[in-house]
């Protein structure tokens, strides 16, 4: 499954680090950050809940970056 | 400007009239280390307290822990030699965060010029309802129900007119500047623009299935495909940092200890740990990782309104190294629609005898006969006409105003023993005898698009080596095309496999770097779309097929698009080399004259936010393609 989700961070490095956290988290087979519409495309894996993992996915974005928000 | 960006501003104002005010006042000691503090906090208290979250959760090489590491180191240096000087490290903070605010105006303002650019998405549709209009939502409105277009409205979805005549401007979809005009029955589709009369519409689609949906889509997902461009900065941004912090460690400590123990000599720590703190101004990557997208960004967004669709920035770059283009023929070079294109050997008026055919014809449905209507162009009198004979195969004998007319091909002629005379051009040749006298013959090809000879001559021009035409039709027609458009090679009779084995073969005895493109209309041409390096499909208004199977979408049908296609993506691509180039180059240079004690501080700041803005600026020179 594939969502896309609206994102706000402020430069270009730290939308790369969200990109490599999303997609280091359980359950996300693929995710890639597109800095300049400010979007994150996730696939999720098989049977995976969206919304928990996106949970996940957010609090491991804010390690890396503290000054983003994904608006799930 | 947003909320965050005006109270930066206020910030970055602030502590540069505060640092203005303290170069008049000489105040020393510890006096003067907190009145300077009082700016270095204004300006730069974020960027501390992101060091410190920085630090919890261990992201060593994040870019607010480096600078907060240098401005703290200089501080610290400065205190520790009473020398007093604080300004470097707060005016290494101040642009620092001049720089990044100048990154988040420009970002935010291209992305919101080039959205606009793009912005095709109609807000409203307009329902009859009690005698007046009401709006509604665009996604409530039901397949089958009436909609009203106003003048200088945009067609929110795709549909067929019921009511009105009108010019439409198609500009924001094919970035064709002139006027279409539609009347009662005609096709419209969506993102157009009203320009004169009232429009009845009725909706032969929803709104998430209209043209305007599937190319809003397309453009707004297209740079998430990333270039190998991008995947290289990203990968030398997580390289670059690292390594940079780690020269920076060994410049401190290398050299002095080298002086202590070898040569004896005093350790210059203070030197040393001043050119590391340089180094760590310097390894911020936000320049080159910002340009790059952003030049994509740009190069697409301009396109698009050109016309042209890329659906990813890998394949703007693979586009501008195609150097073998491959095209089909019907619809993509010629027309796709049977007309006449030649009388001969006629002994009336060509007009004449264009009426008598289209009158003897005019009671049949056959492709030939439609265009024999069509270049009459008046609608055929059929009391005119009578007996009216078909003969299979053959054509077809009628009376018309009580002459004998016969209309068909040479085995007509054969029968009636008329003797006919063979046509030397290629395309179905009709024949004609009126009274048993033999008349002329019509003959009614496909013909080629008035652009098309241009658009190969213009490829020639931006450096394609070889073009190719691939077509099912019978070899003498085909050349005879080839020929006309000047085409290297032509492939004719081809079945729809054989062409995909056809460009199979092409692809395989081409050198790896040269990319080779196909060319198709969208009809049953998919396959061979998803095989070529790249596929274009053309005159895509309205066509799913081609938009999923190509990954570039020519919004019209002018092959004069392709050439402009090839050109916007190289202007893209060389933005993007210039910006990496130039990126990197200014900061090796800047990494070694640091090193050598040349660069201070404050030539390093200067060198990463200059870098940074010419880059931004550079690409967004991405999105200015009309002249190309």
């Amino acid at each position: 499954m594939k969502k896309s989700y609206k994102i706000d961070v402020d430069c270009a490095n730290c939308a790369n680090k969200m990109e490599d956290a999303a997609k280091k988290t359980p359950g996300v087979k693929d995710a890639v950050v597109n800095f300049m519409t400010l979007k994150m495309n996730v696939e999720f894996e098989e049977g995976q809940d969206p919304k928990s993992v996106m949970k996940q996915v957010l609090q491991n974005c804010k390690r890396v970056e503290d000054d983003c928000e994904i608006f799930i | 400007m947003n909320k965050k960006q005006k109270k930066m501003l206020v910030r970055i104002i602030v502590s540069a009239l505060m640092m203005i005010g303290l170069s008049f006042v000489s105040a020393t000691g510890i006096t003067g280390f907190i009145l300077y503090m009082i700016p270095y906090l204004i300006i730069g208290y974020d960027i501390l307290i992101k060091a410190f979250k920085g630090i919890k959760n261990r992201q060593v090489f994040d870019e607010s822990f480096l600078m907060a590491v240098a401005t703290i180191g200089a501080i610290a240096l400065a205190f520790y030699e009473k020398s007093g000087d604080y300004t470097e490290a707060v005016a290494v903070m101040l642009f620092y965060q001049i720089g990044e605010w100048f990154q988040s105006y420009a970002v935010g303002k291209s992305r919101r010029n080039i959205s606009e650019l793009m912005d095709i998405r109609p807000d409203y549709a307009n329902i009859e309802k009690d005698g007046g209009l009401e709006r509604v939502d665009p996604d409530e409105v039901e397949t089958g129900s009436i909609i009203v277009v106003q003048p200088g409205e945009k067609v929110p979805i795709d549909g067929i007119v019921e009511e009105g005549n009108s010019s439409l401007n198609t500009g924001a979809l094919t970035g064709e500047s002139l006027p279409r005009d539609v009347k009662v029955g005609d096709e419209i589709v969506s993102g157009c623009i009203n320009m004169t009369g009232v429009l009845k519409i009725r909706t032969t689609r929803e709104f998430g299935e209209s043209t305007v949906s599937k190319i809003l889509d397309l453009v707004e997902n297209a740079s998430s495909r990333k270039s190998k461009s991008e995947d290289f900065i990203s990968r030398f941004a997580k390289v670059y940092t690292p390594a940079v912090c780690i020269s920076a460690l060994v410049l401190a400590l290398l050299p002095p200890v080298i002086r202590m123990l070898i040569l004896s000599a005093d350790a210059q720590w203070g030197v040393w740990i001043y050119r590391a703190l340089t180094f760590l101004v310097i390894s911020c990557p936000c320049a080159l990782v910002i340009s790059i997208p952003l030049s994509f960004f740009a190069g697409i967004g301009g396109a698009s309104n050109a016309g042209v669709l890329v659906k990813g920035s890998n394949y703007l770059e693979t586009l501008s190294r195609t150097k073998i283009v491959v095209f089909d023929k019907t619809g993509t070079l010629t027309q796709g629609v049977f007309e006449v294109n030649g009388i001969h050997h006629n002994e009336l008026e060509n007009e004449k005898l264009i009426e008598y055919a289209a009158l003897v014809e005019s009671s049949s449905s056959h492709p030939i006969s439609k265009s024999l209507q069509r270049a009459y162009g008046k609608k055929p009198d059929r009391s005119r006409v009578s007996e009216i004979q078909e003969i299979s195969g053959k054509g077809i004998i009628a009376k018309v105003d009580g002459i004998d007319v016969a209309v068909g091909n040479s085995k007509l002629m054969d029968k009636l023993n008329v003797p006919y005379i063979n046509c030397h051009q290629v395309g179905t040749i009709i024949h004609m005898a009126i009274n048993g006298e033999y008349a002329g013959h019509i003959v009614i090809s496909d013909i080629v698009k008035p652009t098309s000879k241009d658009a190969i001559r213009a490829l020639k021009k931006v450096g394609i080596t070889k073009t190719v035409m691939l077509t099912g039709d019978a070899k003498k027609v085909a050349d005879q095309v080839a020929e006309s458009l000047g085409i290297d090679t032509v492939y004719s009779e081809l079945l729809p496999d054989d062409k995909v084995n056809k460009v199979e073969e092409l692809i395989n005895s081409k050198e790896e770097k040269a990319k080779l493109a196909f060319v198709g209309d969208g009809i049953n041409d998919a396959p061979v779309l998803s095989r070529a390096d790249i596929g274009i499909a053309m005159g895509a208004m309205g066509s799913d097929a081609a938009i999923e199977a190509a990954d570039v979408v020519l919004m019209d049908d002018d092959p004069m698009k392709i050439a402009k296609a090839i050109k916007i993506s190289r202007k893209c691509m060389g933005i993007v080399y210039q910006n990496i180039v130039f990126a990197i180059g200014v900061k090796v240079i800047c990494l070694l004259l640091g090193a050598v004690g040349i660069a201070n501080m404050w030539l390093a700041i200067f060198a990463d936010v200059g870098v940074m803005i010419i880059a931004v600026l550079n690409a967004i020179r991405a999105l200015f393609v009309k002249k190309l």
